[in-house]
């Protein structure tokens, strides 16, 4: 094909570039609107004559405290207390509660972040001009973009590996080996190419 | 895509709350901790340790074979308000992160 399939690569100056054919576009950008679509909308816009200063304070702490009970957004969204190692004789009461005043405070924004993120991918991939003749369109993000694009394909990855229930590494390893015919083949490709995608955008750093 | 290594950080459980944790200083008792898993890559949580935390490169690299290695990491430590913020930093990049104090 004459070019590095699916890698990025440094851009002079700042960045990172990468040639994305027309499949490989649409993949991508169909992956990150299935993420947004799973993150959810934003809070509503407050009105517009609304004062900002009420605003930010009726927003602030009126998050979510429960865990989302869908696995990827579990992940996306972990509990802030309690993790492995914590002691058996822990209160684990306490730490729930802890766990759900820090996500009332802090899921919202971590969603908001994380559209953005997934936003980004879709926005760049729509500033593509298609040349129509098949041949990859070259892509360069530059300014904020490589680390939107980084957290997005984290994000995607996160996301994949939830629904291949990808929890320990050989589960993975297996994974890997699955005859073609099997039907969570495509998605696994797909998680070994974001990965591919992120390994080379880290490295433009 | 021969070339690229997609290493997974796997998930290698100890039981043991000691053996990945430092030992803090006395009047800052809390810590944030990164957790194992089996799907950020290595090279993306050392970044991750370099841009949020402005640690060099080797420290962070170590940093995260000991994530890879032993399970978890003590990543920072400070006030229970700093641990919040620095866990939430981490979970905004896709890290697994939790924070604890020496005695819950």
């Amino acid at each position: 094909m004459g070019r590095t399939a699916g890698m990025f690569e440094p851009l002079k100056g700042g960045g990172a570039a990468i040639a994305l054919d027309e499949i490989e576009v649409s993949i991508l950008r169909s992956l990150a609107v299935q993420l947004l679509e799973l993150i959810g909308p934003g809070a509503p816009e407050p009105a517009a004559d609304a004062d900002p200063l009420a605003v930010l304070f009726a927003e602030a702490g009126q998050g979510p405290t429960e865990r989302p009970a869908d696995p990827a957004l579990a992940r996306l969204f972990p509990d802030a207390y309690g993790g492995p190692g914590t002691p058996e004789g822990a209160d684990r009461a306490r730490l729930d509660d802890w766990s759900a005043e820090f996500r009332r405070y802090t899921e919202n924004d971590l969603r908001s972040r994380k559209r953005e993120d997934a936003l980004a991918v879709v926005r760049s991939l729509d500033g593509l001009t298609a040349d129509g003749g098949g041949e990859a369109s070259r892509l360069e993000l530059t300014g904020e973009l490589p680390l939107r694009w980084l957290g997005a394909l984290n994000d995607l990855r996160l996301t994949i590996a939830a629904r291949l229930e990808i929890t320990e590494d050989d589960e993975g390893a297996a994974l890997f080996r699955l005859p073609d015919d099997d039907p969570r083949k495509p998605m696994v490709m797909a998680y070994l190419w974001l990965g591919g995608l992120q390994e080379t955008l880290v490295e433009t750093l | 895509m021969g070339r690229v290594s997609v290493a997974p950080i796997e998930i290698e459980r100890t039981e043991s709350a000691e053996e990945a944790s430092a030992v803090p200083e006395p009047d800052v008792p809390w810590v944030t901790l990164v957790h194992n898993d089996p799907v950020n890559l290595m090279s993306y949580v050392t970044y991750v340790f370099q841009a949020y935390f402005g640690y060099s490169k080797d420290k962070a690299h170590k940093l995260m074979l000991d994530v890879h290695h032993k399970g978890r990491a003590v990543v920072s430590s400070g006030t229970r308000e700093e641990m919040e913020r620095d866990v939430q930093a981490m979970h905004g990049y896709g890290l697994w992160a939790t924070l604890s104090q020496d005695r819950i």
